[in-house]
């Protein structure tokens, strides 16, 4: 029928169905020798095919050695399962199309096909297993011509492990990291006194809040635009505490936008916690934590409107930003506000230098709240970071050294899964 | 009351933060099945939580409209816009599949919302040329440093850069500078940060598990 579907074809692009169409009769001869030239090649076509498929329609021979074996390094929930590829593979290509991945609870059956997987390939990790029960695998090859199951079988049973060995190097620098710090907390409540280096970043949030102040107009603290469940947030809010405490001070309205929830509730209870530290808890306004919303550039526009309307005199912000970045730093540039930004995002952080009068980048951001407080045993956080700092770049020198002479050994610990 | 207020707070906090940590180490049921839990548990809670955000949108908002502070017009159309879209979801999108393509909700969303969104991005190109021209202003050494890296790598990642320099050999030509200053002082530079900042992280997450630094509870001070 080809010319049926020609016609068809042409009545889909020309919409005129009242008027059924009719091909000319020189139009109509030209398409009734095509019909006739393509039929006579399909024909000849699929002579040639059924010749060349003859052997393909043979079932293929049954893959080997199967065996299955515990994905380590999980929570036994994973069998890898592997297998000697069909010879048919090799010796009559396109026989074997897939190898299909049988599944019993008993040694007798009834096998399940729980999986399917490519002709060449040879491995497969079965995900749906519980641990510390026995899996029966087979493998089938399927062609064309049927399918041939494999006659051995293989046996696993997933175990659950008690250590990620691959994540042993971060397990052993987490501890050292934990004692680094815990010892210098332990020094620095003996009395010992502990250096901490000026940040310029952190000295200039008072001198902006001084600023407002003077001007008469709000502080605008933008906590980042990531929930509670990234830890610049967490940093964030404990540096607003310190913030909301100087504004409480010096009498200064503050506004912080939030758009999380979580964050937004956080955000409140650090004002309140600033405005008592300060003895001045009746000055704490309700109003003064709002939330916005938790879309990304809806939030901008709220917040560029806080900056365009209520014209704050310093802008501080701190926690996750992202492409925001720059439209809410130039938005505070263009309303000469002093501005104070510190994130850890690498990405965003030529952004809020350029826009920004100060910048704290990437660790100094967590270290703020220490560096506010000076509580000795915050610092003491502090020196045992700086002292894991030089470890680790020790192991950086450690390891370009080893790998240069051909050592591998060390990169491979160090790398994790 | 001490240890409700105070104790409890902190030993769950401590608890929860251990397990989390150990989870990542000990792929064992019995320490990542738990910590899965309270993860979902956090999703639970989060979204609890939109209730008070939405009721503080309308606190705020409404106060101002209410007592005609400036541009109060446009609290109206938010609160507006905002109960339109609880309607919309919530009763004319066909329940719990508000989100599925063809309804009511997801075309407003984003025939009204994506148009209003994609607008703020754009602004970003001209914020980008305005800041651009602030950043290459060469004051000092380092602006001057910048400002050539800056030209090197523009003018390198487009072909102009390849075509002013194709007579030279390969190695001195601007893609090559480009590339070399990218993959190497840059990714130094990033890498730098990158290793403080998580570190940063370790010290902060342990202040809060160990309870060193908890603002989050409120406490009296003096």
């Amino acid at each position: 029928m080809p010319f049926q579907a020609a016609r068809d074809t042409d009545l889909r692009r020309t919409p005129t169905p009242n008027r059924p169409w009719r091909p000319t009769p020189v139009l109509a001869g030209a398409l009734a020798a095509l019909c006739l030239l393509a039929g006579a090649a399909t024909a000849r076509a699929q002579d040639s095919t059924a010749v060349a498929l003859a052997p393909a329609i043979l079932a293929p021979a049954p893959p080997s050695g199967v065996a299955s074996a515990d994905v380590p390094d999980d929570k036994g929930e994973a069998l890898a399962v592997s297998w000697t590829a069909s010879p048919d593979e090799a010796a009559h290509p396109g026989r074997v199309l897939i190898y299909r991945l049988l599944r019993a609870d008993a040694e007798t059956g009834p096998f399940v096909a729980v999986d399917s997987v490519a002709a060449g390939t040879t491995r497969k990790t079965d995900e749906h297993v519980k641990d510390g029960r026995t899996y029966w695998y087979r493998v089938a090859a399927v062609g064309l011509g049927g399918e041939a199951i494999s006659a051995d079988t293989g046996v696993g049973k997933p175990t659950a492990q008690w250590l990620n060995s691959t994540r042993l190097s971060v397990f052993l620098i987490t501890i050292l990291f934990f004692v680094f710090v815990l010892g210098y907390i332990h020094f620095a409540q003996r009395g010992r006194e502990l250096f901490v280096r000026r940040i310029p970043g952190i000295d200039a949030i008072e001198e902006a809040i001084g600023r407002a102040t003077e001007m008469g107009r709000s502080v605008l603290y933008v906590p980042g635009i990531n929930d509670i469940d990234d830890i610049q947030t967490m940093a964030s809010l404990t540096i607003l505490e310190s913030v909301a405490k100087m504004t409480a001070r010096y009498e200064t309205p503050i506004i912080v936008p939030t758009n999380y929830p979580v964050v937004f509730t956080l955000a409140q209870e650090m004002v309140k916690n600033g405005f008592v530290a300060a003895g001045r808890p009746d000055a704490y306004d309700p109003n003064a934590v709002r939330y916005v919303t938790t879309e990304q550039f809806a939030y901008v526009a709220a917040v560029n409107g806080i900056m365009l309307r209520d014209k704050p005199a310093a802008n501080l912000y701190l926690g996750a930003f992202f492409a925001e970045s720059l439209l809410l730093a130039e938005t505070g540039f263009a309303t000469k506000a002093i501005q104070v930004a510190g994130t850890a995002q690498v990405a965003q952080l030529p952004f809020f230098v350029v826009a920004c009068d100060y910048t704290l980048i990437g660790e100094e951001l967590y270290a703020a709240s220490a560096y506010l407080s000076r509580e000795p045993r915050l610092l003491g956080s502090l020196k045992g970071s700086d002292l894991m700092k030089v470890l680790l770049i020790l192991i950086i020198v450690v390891g370009c050294a080893l790998e240069t002479a051909g050592i591998h050994a060390f990169t491979n610990f160090m790398n994790t899964q | 009351m001490d240890l409700f207020k105070r104790h409890l707070p902190v030993f769950l906090t401590a608890a929860i933060g251990i397990l989390t940590i150990l989870s990542f180490f000990i792929p064992h049921p019995l320490v990542a099945n738990p910590a899965q839990l309270l993860l979902d548990w956090a999703i639970v809670t989060v979204a609890s939580g939109y209730v008070l955000g939405a009721a503080n949108v309308l606190k705020v908002n409404g106060e101002d409209a209410l007592r005609q502070r400036v541009d109060w017009p446009y609290k109206i159309v938010l609160l507006l816009a905002m109960i339109a879209m609880m309607i919309v979801g919530f009763f004319l999108s066909g329940g719990t599949h508000f989100l599925d393509a063809g309804t009511k909700f997801t075309w407003a969303y984003d025939n009204l919302y994506v148009p209003m969104q994609s607008t703020m991005f754009a602004l970003l190109a001209f914020f980008i040329a305005s800041a651009a021209f602030r950043a290459f202003r060469i004051r000092t050494v380092d602006a001057g440093l910048l400002a050539i890296a800056a030209l090197i790598v523009m003018i390198g990642r487009v072909p102009v850069g390849q075509w002013i320099t194709r007579e030279l050999p390969i190695g001195l030509q601007l893609p090559t500078w480009a590339s070399w200053l990218l993959e190497w002082p840059q990714n130094a530079a990033k890498r730098g940060i990158a290793i403080g900042a998580g570190l940063g992280v370790m010290a902060t997450g342990l202040r809060i598990i160990l309870g060193i630094e908890r603002n989050y509870m409120r406490e009296e001070k003096s």
